[in-house]
């Protein structure tokens, strides 16, 4: 479990400058924001990587910037009765106009037919109960029952969403039981992380694709910074736990810039999909 | 070892106590009977209506039997096997083969310490990446051979830590949620502790899954959830009612097959009954267990992880 708090809140800041012009978080440089959003709002001056919603990442790396969507109306109960989660979810829903954390269905990359699903950190910190758990898990099913690639997305600092307990929890088995099949089945599972991507999501089906894929600089891990200093009593070093650590442990096999984010995952998706190619 | 009693254990101790002292003396049965029941009276009263938090105090008692506590009573011939074959070996995750009333099986569970220079050793039961794999290493071998697995889990969670983090915390806990949930062998959970998360979930994954009557099992900590929710972690005994995770609580969510009784009193008054009431229920479950297909048995484990969590469809 992670708190919000402790995370960049590069999405609220843009919200915030709802003007022509915004201060770019981590060099300072004032950008102008139709360029950005021409430039997969990347720094041009640092490389920072804004945060971008789940409707962007569809235009930037799905055909036509289509996706057939599928169980768009799975919502939530409020299974423990916990404070506060109602509101909590009612003004997520009202923020980023989806009905939970998590969009997924059929698409198209170059071509090959996909299932692609993505988490979105503006929702509850994109954080998994048992819709965003039930969501990967059918998502899954479908790219085995129709052999195809499926390539999950993940923006979620939240880990398992507390407010659905135990429940929560279990979703990490439950997708990861999923992505075991896929995988007795040979079919390719591509993970894209990007920032950030921790606790019971990191540690269940965003660490398992056959490819796993990071954007620069995102935070991946297990426990969240703050409780770890809070631990050992001491400051973390720069670069801990963001895709370029992770790269170094081996535990991705890429980090690209969003610019090549998707001829990234053509490239392979072609070579795993396609084994015999005239050229 | 130190005696060790909660506040609200006291009272119950003390007539147990005066009752000790009385049985070395003549023509006092009398007084006994009615002390007896006076304290069965007053262990039912409490027992019966422990908070969250309370059982909290219980699942983390410090002379709570522990996997290695367990091991003697549970398991004849048993071999402790050490290290992940990559890294290291992790004592705060215990490993091992044996018999279990004459059937050979692998045995894993976290290890906490009874006292100070053990809990140290055993790093509170907090394992790094390198005990989830040594487990993993054991969950292969026991598909190969066929071994029914059987797990102790008693955690506070994964280690949080730098060198856990470098060495893909996340990976290995996700690895074995994968690799576990296709293992071609029975698995049987036993709850015993603290189900502290992630940490508990990775080698919490089985056909069977029981908590001991006065342990929990839980997305986060009652003081990590207090933090979040009340920037204050003293208000852990909140926390806990509002996470609900006690072992009745998640056998009305679906998320455990059984609950496992404790001895009066609780697991740490009598190691010896309450490892026999966790084998009581190892031996119905692999009865069960063992009749299954390799193909049926993990069939019904995945089926059995879909169907939990809740949600509905709205238009
Ligand atoms: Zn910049």
């Amino acid at each position: 479990m992670f708190s919000r708090k402790n995370l960049r809140p590069a999405r609220k800041k843009i919200k915030l400058e709802d003007g022509l012009w915004l201060k770019c978080e981590s060099c300072g440089e004032i950008l102008y924001r139709k360029e950005l959003d021409q430039s997969y709002w990347i720094c041009p001056k640092c490389n920072f990587h804004f945060r971008i919603d789940h409707q962007t990442y569809i235009k930037l790396l799905l055909d036509d910037g289509k996706l057939d969507e599928i169980d768009r109306n799975l919502v939530p109960t409020d299974p423990l009765g916990f404070p506060k989660y109602k509101e909590k979810y009612k003004t997520s829903v009202k923020k980023t106009n989806i009905k939970e954390g998590i969009i997924s269905g059929r698409a198209k990359i170059a071509d090959i037919p996909v299932i692609y699903a993505a988490t979105d950190f503006g929702f509850m910190g994109g954080s998994m109960g048992s819709v965003v758990g039930e969501k990967v898990a059918r998502a899954a099913r479908l790219a085995l029952k129709e052999k195809i690639p499926f390539v999950m997305l993940t923006a979620s600092g939240g880990g398992a969403r507390m407010q659905e307990g135990i429940l929560s929890l279990m979703q990490m088995v439950k997708t990861s039981a999923e992505v075991a099949l896929l995988k007795q089945a040979g079919i390719p599972y591509i993970n894209i992380l990007t920032h950030p991507t921790m606790a019971g999501v990191m540690a269940s089906f965003a660490s398992l694709g056959d490819v796993i894929i990071a954007e620069p600089g995102a935070l991946l891990g297990f426990t969240g910074p703050r409780v770890i200093e809070q631990t050992i009593g001491e400051k973390l070093p720069p670069g801990f736990q963001r895709s370029e650590f992770l790269l170094d442990h081996g535990f991705v096999d890429i980090v690209c810039t969003r610019r090549e984010l998707r001829d990234n995952l053509v490239r392979v998706l072609d070579v795993l999909v396609n084994h015999v190619k005239n050229q | 070892m130190a005696e060790y009693y909660l506040d609200f254990e006291k009272p119950i101790v003390e007539l147990e106590k005066r009752i000790d002292e009385l049985h070395g003396l003549e023509g006092v049965s009398d007084e006994i009977g009615k002390l007896e029941r006076q304290v069965d009276r007053l262990r039912k009263k409490v027992y019966s209506r422990l908070s969250r938090w309370q059982i909290v105090q219980l699942a983390r008692h410090p002379r709570r039997p522990y996997t290695l506590d367990l091991v003697p009573y549970l398991f004849t011939e048993f071999t402790e096997l050490h290290g992940d074959r990559g890294y290291a070996d992790d004592s705060a995750l215990v490993t091992g083969i044996g018999r279990f009333r004459g059937r050979s099986v692998a045995i894993a569970g976290h290890q906490k310490g009874h006292d100070t220079k053990e809990r140290t050793k055993r790093n509170f039961g907090m394992p790094h990446p390198e005990g989830y794999r040594k487990a993993l290493r054991i969950y292969n071998m026991a598909g190969r051979f066929k071994l029914p697995v059987i797990n102790f889990v008693d955690t506070p969670g994964a280690y949080p830590g730098v060198g856990a983090e470098e060495r893909g915390q996340s990976e290995a806990i996700a690895r074995n949620l994968q690799e576990m949930s296709v293992l071609r062998t029975p698995i049987i959970v036993i709850v015993t502790g603290e189900g502290g998360s992630g940490g508990a979930l990775a080698i919490a994954v089985g056909d069977r899954i029981y908590m001991l009557e006065y342990s929990f099992y839980s997305v986060i900590s009652p003081e990590g959830c207090a933090s979040i929710l009340w920037r204050d972690s003293t208000k852990a005994p909140m926390a806990a009612e509002a996470l609900k995770f006690t072992s009745r609580d998640n056998l009305v969510h679906g998320v455990i097959d059984d609950i496992i009784e404790e001895p009066a009193g609780g697991a740490h008054r009598d190691w010896a009954l309450t490892a026999k009431l966790i084998g009581d229920k190892i031996s119905e479950a692999l009865a069960e267990l063992e009749k299954l297909p390799a193909d049926e048995l993990i069939a019904r484990r995945i089926g059995k992880f879909r169907a939990m969590g809740k949600y509905k469809n709205s238009s």
